[in-house]
């Protein structure tokens, strides 16, 4: 088959400076699926986005079925036939699966919607391509796999033939995935082609036909899936060998630092997201909470940092009640606290390395009194931070703006792991950041277990859940359905059924959580 | 970094220029002799010691009303009531001139103190409305300044007014609560010495105290602020009175140096042009110096000629509109910013060989 898509040269420098591409070549066929890989920051999602008309190329030319087009917006792409599911569903949760699919293409009667003609047009598209879905159901009560079909839907119903999915297995289970994999396959068999943006070798492997790497905005080049092993991607992604297995030995876990009782919390808009929650958390261990994203594990979070009031039952620390009190209470607790995201909380973007490293102490000894604060102690600091961190910067001065992913969370890491905390609350710290800093953050994690700290690490990437934890807890729909005492010949699989619920522990198990 | 930083000056610089030259335009469309006008507009705040000195008292005001705007933008927090401040100030620094001991010394001391505690006072109102219940501060802060306005007037026309001056004014200050001249032939008031002073007092308080900190962190990422323990609430409060009280330092300084009197009828309108001080700063207290000196100079430049070549007044006032909305224009030119940064965004990875 001819070739779908065609970029030549695509360079895309955004207006803070940010070269995100560089004279980027991409070629996939059409009705294969084409695996798009590389570090989080190497450019794919960029790539995909000037694909899609989110974002303007700076330089490069792009054919789409042979022929030169220019893409101005979403609209147009649509138009050309293309269709992208991003990686946060733009769904309306409180409408319909049918109406959440028509949107904007609704079928007319008189000044009205029909509704009927709606449920069809899904259910026919829905067949064709072998993605069944329930029309008549409200999207917020469909599990994410099901959400992402009706994205599925809702591209290929408005004529998509070339179809980008943006690092859709980051929210499924390993289960959801392979049935995704299989409607993926199907929708080859109809000249669908894909586009998979992914940086999880094992899955490339298993789905991608040909494969496109890109590292640090340049393309490494593009293969036959079959004629390339893992490792030499690994090694084209990262530009070196990396070990990812994390010398980890057995826990010493001392007194119980953090003790959460009954923790119940009902969201504004009525829905409960965390039910009936209990564990216990010991000094010198890590205590891995694993699920799939959106399970209550944010809401968790921010209720025991201080960031969410409202919530019921009982958190202790070093047994001290410590529910109820602000952020600034929790902080003042000697509680730090590695957010999930970064931008939004974990850095001031505008400010200097060193404004962002104090953020947490400015107003005590060596670095402020009740008054003033001493920015030379500061810049101090943080230049010894720099070093040991491994921060890539000019100096203590340069806005964390201009810094990497990775080096921004390591600027995060850096701060909340020098502050001599009792307890430390990771979630999800190597989220978006290159192999190399996850690596990083990883050991530091483990060594300052090793040095006494308790660490809560929440997160939603099931390998370092296994790699890191010494206990584990799962949690789906705001409750424990899981305890894994030991961290002992658990396979992701096994987890998997616990994070979608199907397998679920004897309540006097979970009770075991609890230490006391 | 740096380049940029030269980049931005010449942006403010061409603006400036563009400015001016609309200006001229302006007045060639308007005036007999747009030559005659535009020299004395350029030139007229230079031209005489006695202007140069008008120039310099016009600034006195800007430069604090710069400062209290500096403050509460760099916590991204739009309280624009610096005018209701000041004229609160000022009412408040009539009533302590007017009946506070007159202690020599002391007395302007306290004029002063009590014009901030009434001007940090106002600015606390939609702070605490901000704190409490979330009342947009734009809005609160300037309906604030009405308030200000109409209330100011009742106490000063009904409590303080001297009914033999013939107009509408307060009592003439006690010589206790006057600044010092600093020129003998000249008024040239102590006032811009204060002023200076408060731009180095200002600058201390936003970076090197750890209320300054504060103040910028949350401008910078409210939630970043909030998520490292800081009482982000607490902030909102204390930016805006500490703003309210520079602002209403103005209102002393003007009528104790200036004046010796409440005079107003109309609101000055510094507090206005307060904002755009600090707009032209970006919002940095050690360049709202040369902003107030500016924008001063610009106000000046249209009195002059407007005394000088019997301009209507509309037409001076649509002059100085034009240039300062140009000048204000953040995204003026931004588009020229950004072929830059592609430019050397390009040449920095053309030079790096992977």
């Amino acid at each position: 088959m001819a070739l779908a898509v065609e970029m030549q040269n695509i360079v895309k420098v955004y207006p803070n400076g940010v070269v995100a591409n560089k004279g980027v070549d991409f070629r996939v066929e059409g009705g294969e699926i084409h695996a798009l890989v590389g570090e989080n920051g190497a450019g794919k999602t960029t790539l995909m986005k000037i694909l899609f008309g989110m974002e303007q190329p700076t330089a490069g030319r792009i054919r789409i079925f042979e022929k030169d087009v220019r893409i101005h917006s979403p609209h147009d792409a649509i138009a050309l036939g293309i269709g992208m599911v991003h990686q946060h569903f733009m769904l309306v949760p409180s409408l319909t699966v049918a109406e959440n699919v028509i949107l904007g293409i609704e079928p007319r009667r008189g000044l009205g919607i029909d509704r009927e003609a709606a449920v069809k047009m899904v259910e026919e598209t829905s067949k064709k391509f072998g993605l069944p879905v329930p029309a008549n159901e409200k999207v917020m009560d469909l599990p994410v796999g099901i959400k992402q079909r009706v994205e599925i839907i809702k591209a290929l119903i408005r004529g998509a033939k070339i179809l980008i999915l943006d690092e859709p297995t980051a929210v499924l289970t390993p289960q959801e995935t392979e049935e995704l994999f299989e409607a993926l396959k199907n929708l080859t068999k109809k000249g669908v082609t894909i586009i998979f943006i992914s940086h999880k070798l094992k899955e490339v492997k298993a789905i991608s036909q040909r494969l496109t790497i890109l590292r640090d905005g340049k393309s490494m080049g593009t293969f036959v899936t079959d004629e390339i092993s893992e490792e030499e991607i690994s090694k084209r992604m990262v530009g070196r060998e990396v070990e990812l297995v994390i010398e980890r030995s057995q826990a010493k876990p001392g007194k119980v630092v953090l003790q959460v009782e009954n923790l119940g919390y009902v969201r504004d808009d009525g829905v409960r997201v965390l039910n009936d929650v209990s564990f216990s958390l010991r000094n010198g261990e890590i205590l891995g909470v694993a699920g799939v994203e959106g399970n209550g594990q944010r809401e968790l979070v921010e209720i025991l940092t201080g960031l969410r009031d409202g919530a019921t039952g009982s958190v202790k620390l070093n047994g001290e009640e410590i529910l109820g009190l602000d952020a600034y209470g929790i902080r003042r607790r000697s509680v730090s606290h590695i957010p999930e995201d970064r931008v939004e909380f974990g850095v001031a973007l505008k400010a200097s390395i060193w404004e962002n490293l104090v953020s947490d102490r400015y107003w005590r000894q060596p670095f402020g009194n009740a008054v003033r604060i001493f920015p030379k102690t500061m810049r101090n600091f943080t230049k010894r931070a720099i070093e040991e961190f491994g921060i890539k910067a000019d100096g203590p001065d340069t806005p964390v703006m201009m810094l990497s992913g990775g080096n921004m969370q390591k600027v995060v890491v850096a701060r909340e792991f020098s502050s001599q905390a009792k307890l430390l609350i990771a979630d999800q710290p190597t989220r978006g950041i290159d192999v190399g800093s996850t690596e990083f953050v990883r050991k530091k994690l483990i060594e300052a277990r090793d040095e006494g700290l308790a660490i809560l690490l929440v997160s939603a990437d099931l390998q370092e859940i296994l790699q890191l934890s010494d206990r584990i807890v799962v949690m789906y729909k705001g409750e424990i359905v899981g305890y894994f005492p030991q961290n002992v010949g658990l396979t992701e699989e096994e987890l998997g059924y616990y994070m979608l619920g199907v397998k679920r522990h004897e309540p006097s198990r979970l009770k075991e959580s609890m230490l006391s | 970094m740096k380049r940029f930083a030269a980049y931005e000056w010449i942006r403010t610089a061409v603006t400036i220029a563009i400015a001016l030259a609309l200006g001229y335009l302006v007045l060639v469309f308007t005036v007999d002799d747009p030559n005659e006008a535009f020299k004395w507009f350029l030139w007229g705040p230079i031209s005489r010691v006695r202007r140069m000195v008008e120039l310099i008292n016009y600034t006195v005001p800007l430069i604090f009303t710069g400062l209290a705007v500096s403050v509460v933008f760099q916590a991204e927090i739009f309280n624009i009531g610096a005018e209701g401040q000041l004229f609160m100030g000022a009412v408040g620094a009539t009533f302590a001139a007017l009946y506070f001991p007159q202690i020599p010394v002391l007395h302007v001391v306290l004029v002063a103190a009590f014009a901030m505690l009434i001007g940090g006072a106002w600015a606390g109102i939609p702070a605490y409305m901000k704190a409490k219940w979330n009342a947009s501060e734009l809005v609160s802060s300037l309906m604030m300044n009405y308030v200000a306005f109409f209330l100011g007037l009742y106490f000063v026309n009904y409590h303080m007014r001297d009914l033999k001056a013939g107009y509408l004014v307060s009592y003439k200050f006690p010589e206790t609560a006057w600044l010092p001249r600093l020129l003998r032939r000249y008024n040239l008031h102590a006032g811009i010495l204060i002023a200076v002073a408060f731009v180095f007092v200002v600058w201390f308080f936003l970076y090197r105290t750890r209320y300054g900190y504060e103040i910028r962190m949350m401008g910078f990422n409210k939630n970043f602020a909030r998520f490292s323990g800081i009482k982000v609430r607490n902030v909102v409060l204390y930016a805006q009175i500490v703003s309210g009280m520079v602002a209403g330092l103005a209102g002393a300084v003007e009528l104790m140096g200036l004046y010796k009197r409440f005079v107003w009828q109309v609101s000055p309108g510094y507090g206005f042009d307060g904002i755009i001080v600090s707009l032209l700063a970006r919002n940095n207290p050690l360049l709202v110096l040369p902003a107030a000196f500016l924008v001063g100079y610009l106000r000046t430049g249209a009195y002059v000629m407007s005394r000088m070549t019997g301009i209507a007044p509309e037409i001076v006032t649509t002059l100085q509109a034009v240039i300062i909305l140009l000048i204000t224009a953040e995204a003026f030119l931004e588009f020229l910013k950004r072929r830059k940064i592609i430019k050397e965004a390009m040449k920095t990875e053309g030079g790096e060989n992977p």
